[in-house]
Parts: C-alpha cells; structure tokens; sequence
C-alpha cells in the first residue's frame, strides 16, 4: 500500500472530509485556506480562499454542491463547491470549531469556543436555497453547561431530531433540536475521562465514534447513549474514523506535538491503528506521518482512507488486495 | 466515666444532640489520641488504663548507690541528668530519701513526672479541658512508662544496674501471691499460613505493581496469557511497597510509619511499626527485623539533615532499637549523600540467621548484633578512610574496601573480615587504584573485585578484576584481565548460584559481551573465558534466577532491546524489544521475566511478561505505572542431589504439566471462540435494530431531502465509461537530418 502524499497546506491539517459520491477530498488545516483533492490520485483542485484565520472543520452537502467551513477568524462561510466563490459568511464573537449539515442539507449546526467572556455555544443555521435568501440567524442557541470549555464536535441524530456533541468536558450530549432540551448525557463511570477530540458518525447515523485524550475511543448508540464498544491505544486519540465497508475502525493520534522533538521518532506512535470493530482488537497500523494524526476520514466506498497530520501533509491510502481479506 | 457525665450535662445545656453527631467523621490531630484508644490498641495499653491513683506519672528507681551526705548531690545530679534525657521531671519531682540514723541513701530514689498545672475554669471550656487533662496526663504517663522502659536495666557501674518499676505497679506487686499459681495455658490458635501463595496448585507467581493511586498484586496467570487478581486497594501505600526477602510479607509506608501485609487468602495488615514520615525501609535476609528510615531535611541548609532510623522486630512490632543522629554519622560523605545517608545505611550479613548487622561511618566500621542489639564486643572497628564494605551473602564475612592513602604512600586495601572474631581472613594491597567495586557472588563462594586503575599518565584509568575464591583454602587470588585491557567495564554480573560471570565492555555504542567461568572442565582452578559476543546493544546484564540463561538488555539509550541468551549452549535464543523499557525483573523461579516501562516516560506505560527463552507472553498497559516487583521465594528445602535427579528426570515429570497445559489451551481457544461468538451475536443484534429503524425513518428522511428517495442508491447508478479525445495543440517541427 503505497500511499499518495498531498502537499498543499503549510501548517498542520485539521480535518479531511470526503463527499458523498467519494470523488472529492476536502481537506482544512491551520493555514486559511480550505482545499479541495480529487480523492483517487491526490490531484489539487483548488483553494477556498476568503478565511483569515485556521480552518478547523468543514461540511459538504448532498449534491456536492455547497461547502461549509468553520475557522478561527470567528465566522463559517459557505461556498459554492465548483467555483470556490463565497455564498455566505456567518460571524460569531469567537472561533467556530465544527460545521456539519443537517439531512437535506436545510440546516447547519455550528459550535463555537468560548472567547472574552462569550460563553461556547452550539448554533443552529437555516440554510437557503438560494443563497441570496441566507439570513445568518441562528434559529437555535444551544448553552453547554460549562461555558469555558471547548465543545469540539456536534453532529446531527437521525432525523435532525437531536444534535450530539462531545467536547473538552469529556461528556457527551444529546440534545433535542426542537426544544433545546439536553436529553441525555454520557455516564461518567464509562465515559471519556479527558477531552474528547473528535466525533464520527455511522453513515446510516445510527451510531458513532468518538476519540478522547484519555486514549481511548468509544462507540456509542446515537439514539439511546448506550457505549457498545471501546478501543484502547497507547497516545492520546485525536482523529476517528469508521470504515464503511468493513467491520474496522481507525484511531489517528500521537504524543503532544510539543514533546516529538525530544523523544525517540518511534516514540510518538503517529500511526493510524486499525481496529476489529466487535473484537476490540487491534488488527495493524498505518505509518507514515511526523507528527500526530490530527485528521482521518474513510472514502464511502471503503477502498480508500486518507490521513493528514500535524506535519501539514495529507496521506491518501488505497487498500491493497490482501486489507480486504484479514482474518483475526 | 466522670467526664462522659459532664460531656453530657453540657451538651444538654447547649442543647447538642448527640445522636445527630457523627463520631466517625471527627478526625483527631495526627499523634494526638487525646488518651482515647482505638480498639485494636486496647491490649497493648491495657496496664495504663488505671490512672485513678493519679501516682501514674511516678517511677520508683531501685538499685541505686548507697551514699553518705556528701556524696548525696552528685548522685542526685546524675539521676536528673539521665531522667532528664526521657522525660520532663517535675519541680522538686525527685525524691531520695535518707536513713534518719546514718544518713546515708536507701539506695532508691521516686521521680514524678510533670503534670499539669491546675488553672480555673468556666463550664463553657470544660469539655476542651477533660480532654486536655486526659491528654497530658496521658502524656506525662507515657513519660514515665517511657522512662521506666528506657532506664530499666540501666548500668550506672558494674555493681548498680538500675531496676525501675512504676509507682502504681508497687501494689501489685506487694499483693504477689505466696504460692505460686501456674498461669492458665492459652488455647493455641493456629495463626494464618503466611506463605499459602506458595501452594498454588499452578505453581504460579505473584507480582505486585503500582500504577495510579492504585496498588494490585496479581498472578502471573502465564496459561491463561494474562494476569490473575488478586488483591487491589487504592492509596495502599504513601509511596512504595516493598515485599519482605522470603516472600511473607508486603510492607506499605505510610505517614505514620510502616505495615506489613500478608495472610492466607487475601492481605491483611499483620503488623504496624510506628515511625512518621518514613522514607525507606529495609529487611534483614531472614526478614526477622525491619529497618526503617526517616530524615529531615535542616532548616538550615549548612546543616547536616536529621535521620533517625528503627529497627523493629517484625514478628512482635516491638522496637529494638532506634538510632538518631546527623546524616553525617550515617554516611561517608561521599558524593553520593545528597540529603541523607546511603540506603541501606545497615547492612545485614548473609544467611537467614540475621545475627549481625553494619554500619559504615567515617573511619570506622559498626557491627552490632541482634541479640543484644548492641556493637559487637562493644565497640566498633577502626578502619582508616574505609569507603565500602559488603557481606557475603552466606557468611558473616565482611569485604571492605580502602582507596590509597597518602598521595600513593600507602596503597588501596581490600580485605576480608570474619565476624564476630574480626580477623581479616585475607587481604591485599592494590597500587594507582581510582575506584574498587565489589560483587559477590549470590553463594558466597566468589567475591569479584573490579579495580579501575590509573594508566602511568595518571590521565586515564583501566579496569581489571580480582578474584577471591573464598571457600578454597588460604582463599586464593587470581588476577583477570580483559583481552583488551583499556576497555571500558560497562556492566558486571555474577550467575545466581553458578561459577561464571557476565561482562559487558568496550565503548559504546556497540560493546562486547564476555562469559567467564572460574572452573571449567579443563580448568578447575583457574578463571577461563568462555566466549566473547561482539558489539551488542547492551547495557545491562540480567541473569535468570536458576542460572544458565541470560537478558543482554539496552535500556535507556538503547530503547529496551533485549537478547535472551543460553550460556549453557553459547546461543542466542530469542531478541525482542521493549520500546523504552526501563525495568527488568525475573520471576523466583527464573521461568518468566517483566519487563517494565514506569512512569520516568510519559508514554507506553505498562508491562510485558516474556517466557524465559523470549517468547512474549503477554502485555498489560497501565498508566501512570510506577512499579513491579515479583514476590520472592523463600529457598527450596529440596538438596541439591534431589534437585538434579528431577532435573534429569524432567521428561517424566513434564508428562503430567504439559497434558494440562494442553487441556488449558483447548479450553482457552473453545472460551475464546466463545466469546467471539457472543460478540458477534451481540453486534448483530445492533445492527438489526439500526437496520430496521432505519427502515422506519425511511419515509421521514425523504420529506426531509425533498423527496430524493432512497438512501443507498447503488442500482441508480450506471456506469458508463465515456471516451473524450481532445486536440489541444498541434505543432509542426522540422528537424534537419545532419549528414
């Protein structure tokens, strides 16, 4: 398995997003400018340029037509996915960490971090149709309890019915998106015990997967907060990925970006570790970065998965033959 | 009893409810039991309870001198002086008295100690006050018990060894009985078997680690390929643990001193040895006494530190001695002593006895012995500028080390010295030595000394070995070179029990290894060498237990590789890493090894429990691991003609273990499949139930995406492969053939 290294961010990635068709690679990082791949052979596309601060999530619509970007300069824009033209710009008083689209692409749930005294919060975006007609309203505001932490990932539940987040509070929630109640929360006994860093949801969202700094990764029921499965490295888990066509999961880490350079190269452990997702063992890993995994993601198709790492690369990994036939 | 009525009238005038007060979370300042026992303590200070005649704080000290008048001061002024040492005596609290006709001493004396000063009091502080009586009168009690402890049996000179009893015991003792009554024979009640674990009926192991808060101690369960619990508890210790030298106990430290643990099934604590803030503990080989250490570090940081170490008998809990003083009086002022003595300051002499235990000090070597807990015909040897001395591990032989004297004058000294007679059994003189390190061998049979020497320069040293064969006559000494003489010694380890040694040398990175025995077939007098590996990644030389095999280990620099080497057969049976590992531990029986990483990396902490031949046998991750240690063994009671005959007979015994290895394994794998099984039905379940709630939304999800319909739409799409040719440029070049 050779895999195709993209070189086009200058500061480490932040989050890589496939579309649904698995043609197209999006991929943010902490230099400004989202990027769009094509997902076989690792070609550039193109640049979403506008943002002014580091991109640290994206969303793509249904059709593959719109883009939706989160970044630290304090807004998420839109933008039309062929012509790399900006539709909308959302503005908040502080960083928007997570962007995702709802089912039908009608709406958007946006967190954003704590900043001089704004508390972090979830918001909720109506998305036009034509873009003429966005309004920036939030037609939801959703408060986590504690306000100075960062919620790091809020996706929506089936049916746009709830929205799940996950954050530095180590607590996972499910909230209604009709009411704003917070409905359930994650038990404190089995639950992540440091921040969680990232979240992932099944394709037919019915469950999902989230990766904490306690070094561990969690599966949990998306409609009853049950935890099903829990996957145990060796660093902390700072990207999660669930492959659609087999029964794997891959966790994407490392130790702190601040220590690699003090400590051993194999030290840091920045492989992307494949696990059987009912066994809960590992099956392998994948290396190749310097630096920790701060992004995966798994083409729709299976065949395929990329990483992108602290060391600003993208990696594009096609399976070999013999991945799709591993017996444990 | 007093004092629970008046609690009682006063709480009802303050209108407390007693019931609503939860005794259990009133915490008494740390030392201070405000004369309040708790129950497990009832039987040792049961005697003290009676402090009704308020003469309990009085000791009546006999065998004293009988004196004239004159003498009569001095005498009083030496008394003051010891009592004075133990405990504050009263103002005018020392009373001899004198025969009215001669006026000479009875040859007895009364000593109170001090009580409280009365003062007045209003009924507000009257609660405070029972307490504070009771507490300084108990104070003032232990005072004296204290005293009448420490002086009895006091020599004031050959004739006048002092017999001290407590006031109060006078009635007692005045109403002794005439005839003498034979005291009732307790029933014997059969104690727990402490050494249990060693009757496991799969002859496995245990090992205690540390990780966290919590402290677990496990089988090495090496069939089942993971570790068996056994006991957990979090915040068992303050900072370690540590298990006796035969296996019995485990003991804890604590703020307030030291436990020991064991017992049949699970851990009980057995026994408590008072010492707050103790640092380090030690036991002797027989792990008959315990040694604990405390220091303070000197509000003044020109000061020497404070130590003070106890020896407990660990059996009764009973103190036998306690030793205080500057860290300067317990170590050589090497560079080693940062802020205390080097642990272990005592040494104890081989052998399970534990007669005989050493100090070194500046100039001088103490050896006290165990039954009197006092120095060895009462004083200790002087030895000039003695830097180091060590036991034999079997003997009461002491080998002790002094460097050269005298800019060179008078050379380096190694000897050997008998206990208790002290006669230096064998010594000699080395010349331009820099340093001495001594290793002897785990049966007291050889004692290898690793000199470094000065080349003629002055500028460089080399190393080289003396070997002392101890229980040959007249204890030979032999000289060993390496091939190479200006190699570096890296590392030095005798084989458990056996005749050869391990050297690592040369230069790092890539050193040599050297196997010595000192008697071959060929060659049973003389040290030979047995093979030489070349530049290994190693460090550190970790024999098995049994002998025979060997981990050649890099640690630190080194990453953790590891080599698993027969010296028997000259072969390397295995290489494996541990990335990072920094421990290494083989098990008593020398059949499995941990290696560990601890907290000193903030990554990969955990252990692995490898076969003896380097087979990996499993692998536990813990963070925040600070320790493990195997619990030890005491030694077989088997001879050793009965050990080779099993050992030659091992076919026949194996039968029988690897018939049940085998049943274990199948069993293993049917569990195994078992579980998968389950997990697999489980994870089905799930995937059913998403798969049919996701029909169910069906309907809703297409309103939601404006009537697109399906959500897999495989069969939509149509692959179609589209040939598109594009001219894009056309240039016309003509190239001119040169002829």
């Amino acid at each position: 398995m050779t895999p195709i290294l993209m070189k086009g961010h200058e500061r480490p990635l932040t989050f890589l997003r496939y579309n649904r068709d698995g043609d197209l690679l999006f991929s943010c990082a902490k230099d400004h400018t989202p990027t769009l791949w094509l997902a076989h052979n690792g070609e550039r596309l193109g640049t979403y340029r506008g943002h002014n601060g580091a991109v640290s999530c994206c969303d793509v619509s249904r059709d593959s037509s719109r883009l939706i970007t989160g970044s630290a300069d304090q807004t998420a824009k839109l933008w039309d996915v062929k012509s790399g033209k900006q539709l909308f710009t959302f503005n908040f008083g502080s960083s928007a960490r997570s962007v995702d689209f709802s089912v039908g692409d009608h709406l958007a749930v946006i967190t954003t971090d704590h900043f001089m005294g704004v508390s972090s919060a979830i918001h909720v975006k109506r998305i036009a149709e034509d873009p003429q007609d966005q309004v920036g309203d939030s037609v939801l505001v959703l408060q986590s309890p504690d306000g100075k932490k960062k919620i790091n990932r809020a996706v929506w539940g089936p049916l746009n019915q709830t929205i799940v987040s996950g954050g530095e509070d180590t607590v996972i929630r499910i909230w209604d998106t009709e009411t704003g109640k917070l409905l359930k929360q994650s038990d404190v006994e089995v639950g992540h015990k440091e921040a969680i860093t990232s979240l992932c949801k099944a394709a037919d969202d019915s469950h999902f997967l989230t990766g904490s700094h306690d070094k561990t990764a969690k599966l949990w029921d998306m409609r009853s907060l049950t935890l099903i499965k829990s996957y145990t490295t060796v660093v902390p888990v700072n990207a999660v990925a669930m492959s659609p066509l087999l029964n794997h999961v891959v966790l994407g880490g490392g130790q702190d970006a601040s220590a690699v350079t003090t400590t051993d190269h194999r030290a840091g452990k920045f492989e992307a570790k494949f696990y059987d997702t009912i066994l809960e063992e590992e099956i392998g890993g994948v290396k190749g970065h310097f630096g920790p995994i701060n992004a995966l993601a798994f083409n729709p198709d299976g065949k395929s998965f990329s990483s992108g790492g602290e060391d600003g690369y993208v990696r594009l990994h096609h399976f070999d033959s013999n991945y799709f036939n591993i017996k444990i | 009893m007093a004092a629970v009525v008046d609690i009682d009238a006063l709480s009802a005038q303050l209108g407390v409810n007693w019931s609503e007060v939860n005794l259990d979370s009133i915490q008494l300042p740390p030392g201070n039991n405000f004369g309040i026992e708790s129950d497990d303590e009832a039987v040792y200070h049961d005697d003290q309870s009676e402090f009704d005649t308020g003469f309990g704080n009085i000791i009546v000290v006999d065998h004293l001198p009988v004196v004239p008048k004159e003498k009569f001061e001095k005498l009083e002024g030496v008394l003051k002086k010891i009592y004075n040492q133990l405990g504050v005596i009263k103002e005018n609290g020392l009373w001899m008295p004198v025969d009215p006709d001669t006026k000479m001493t009875l040859g007895y004396c009364f000593i109170e100690f001090n009580t409280p000063q009365e003062t007045e009091l209003d009924c507000l502080t009257m609660v405070v006050y029972i307490l504070r009586v009771c507490f300084n009168v108990w104070g003032s009690l232990q005072e004296a018990q204290n005293a009448k402890e420490k002086s009895h049996g006091y020599k004031l000179d050959k004739t006048h060894i002092f017999a001290v009893n407590m006031f109060d015991d006078f009635d007692r003792l005045m109403n002794v009985r005439e005839e003498w009554e034979p005291p009732q024979a307790r029933p014997y009640v059969p104690g727990e078997n402490l050494q249990k674990w060693l009757t496991d009926e799969k002859a496995r192991d245990q090992l205690v680690i540390r990780s966290g808060p919590d402290t677990e101690v496990y089988w090495n369960d090496a069939r089942q390929k993971k570790p068996e619990p056994v006991h957990k508890r979090p915040y068992w210790t303050e900072s370690y643990v540590q298990w006796s030298p035969l296996g019995t106990y485990l003991v804890t430290l604590h703020k307030q001193g030291a436990a020991v643990w064991g017992g049949a099934d699970t851990f009980t604590r057995l026994m408590r040895y008072q010492h707050s803030m103790v640092k380090l503990v030690d036991f002797s080989p027989g792990e008959r006494y315990l040694v604990t250490y405390h220091s303070q570090e000197p509000s003044n940081p020109r000061d020497a530190s404070k130590v003070e170490i106890k020896v407990f008998d660990v059996r009764t809990g009973r103190m036998m001695r306690d030793f205080k003083g500057s860290a300067d009086e317990f170590s050589i002022g090497g560079p080693g002593g940062v802020a205390g003595a080097s642990w272990p300051v005592f040494r104890w002499a081989g052998g399970k006895d534990d007669k005989y235990f050493a100090k070194l000090s500046k100039n001088t070597i103490s050896v006290y012995e165990t039954e009197t807990f006092s120095l060895i015909d009462k004083k200790s040897m002087k030895v000039d500028n003695v830097v180091d001395i060590c036991w034999s591990p079997t003997d009461s032989i002491l080998s002790l080390f002094v460097p050269e004297q005298g800019g060179g004058n008078q050379p380096a000294k190694v000897a050997l010295v008998q206990i208790p007679s002290k006669v230096e059994l064998r010594q000699k003189n080395l010349f331009s030595v820099s340093d001495c390190k001594m290793y002897w061998q785990s049966s007291g049979e050889y004692l290898a000394v690793k000199v470094d020497r000065y080349t003629k320069t002055k500028k460089s040293t080399y190393s080289g070995f003396e070997l002392f064969r101890i229980k040959e006559r007249d204890i030979p000494i032999e000289v060993l070179e390496l091939d190479n003489k200006n190699d570096k010694i890296i590392a030095f380890a005798w084989e458990p029990k056996g005749h050869r040694f391990a050297v690592i040398h040369g230069d790092q990175p890539r050193p040599d290894v050297s196997f010595y025995s000192m008697k071959t077939a060929q060659n049973t007098g003389r040290v030979s060498k047995l093979a030489t590996l070349k530049a290994k990644q190693a460090n550190a030389l970790f024999w098995s237990p049994t002998g025979k095999y060997i981990i050649l280990a890099g640690l630190k620099g080194f990453n953790g590789q590891l080599e698993f080497f027969n010296v028997d057969e000259l072969e390397t049976m295995a290489t494996a890493e541990h990335f990072m590992a920094t421990d290494i531990e083989w098990d008593p029986t020398g059949r499995y090894v941990a290696t560990a990483v601890t907290s000193v990396h903030e990554m990969e902490n955990g252990f692995t429990i490898w076969s003896f031949n380097g087979n990996l046998v499993y692998r536990i991750l813990k963070d925040h691991f600070f320790q493990l240690a195997w619990r030890p063994r005491p030694p077989s009671f088997l001879t050793a003609e009965k050990e080779e005959e099993i050992a030659k007979n091992l076919k026949k015994y194996s039968k029988k273990y690897e018939a049940e290895d085998q049943d274990v394994s199948l069993l293993l794998s049917e569990q195994d499949r078992e579980k998968r099984r389950a997990l697999k039905e489980e994870w089905e379940k799930w995937v059913m139930q998403w798969k049919s709630l996701h029909e169910e939304e069906k309907l809703e999800r297409q309103d939601l995406r404006d009537g697109e319909v399906s959500d897999v739409e495989e069969d939509e799409y149509e692959a179609k492969e589209v040939e598109f040719e594009d001219l894009i440029d056309v240039t016309e070049e003509i190239v001119q053939e040169s002829m």
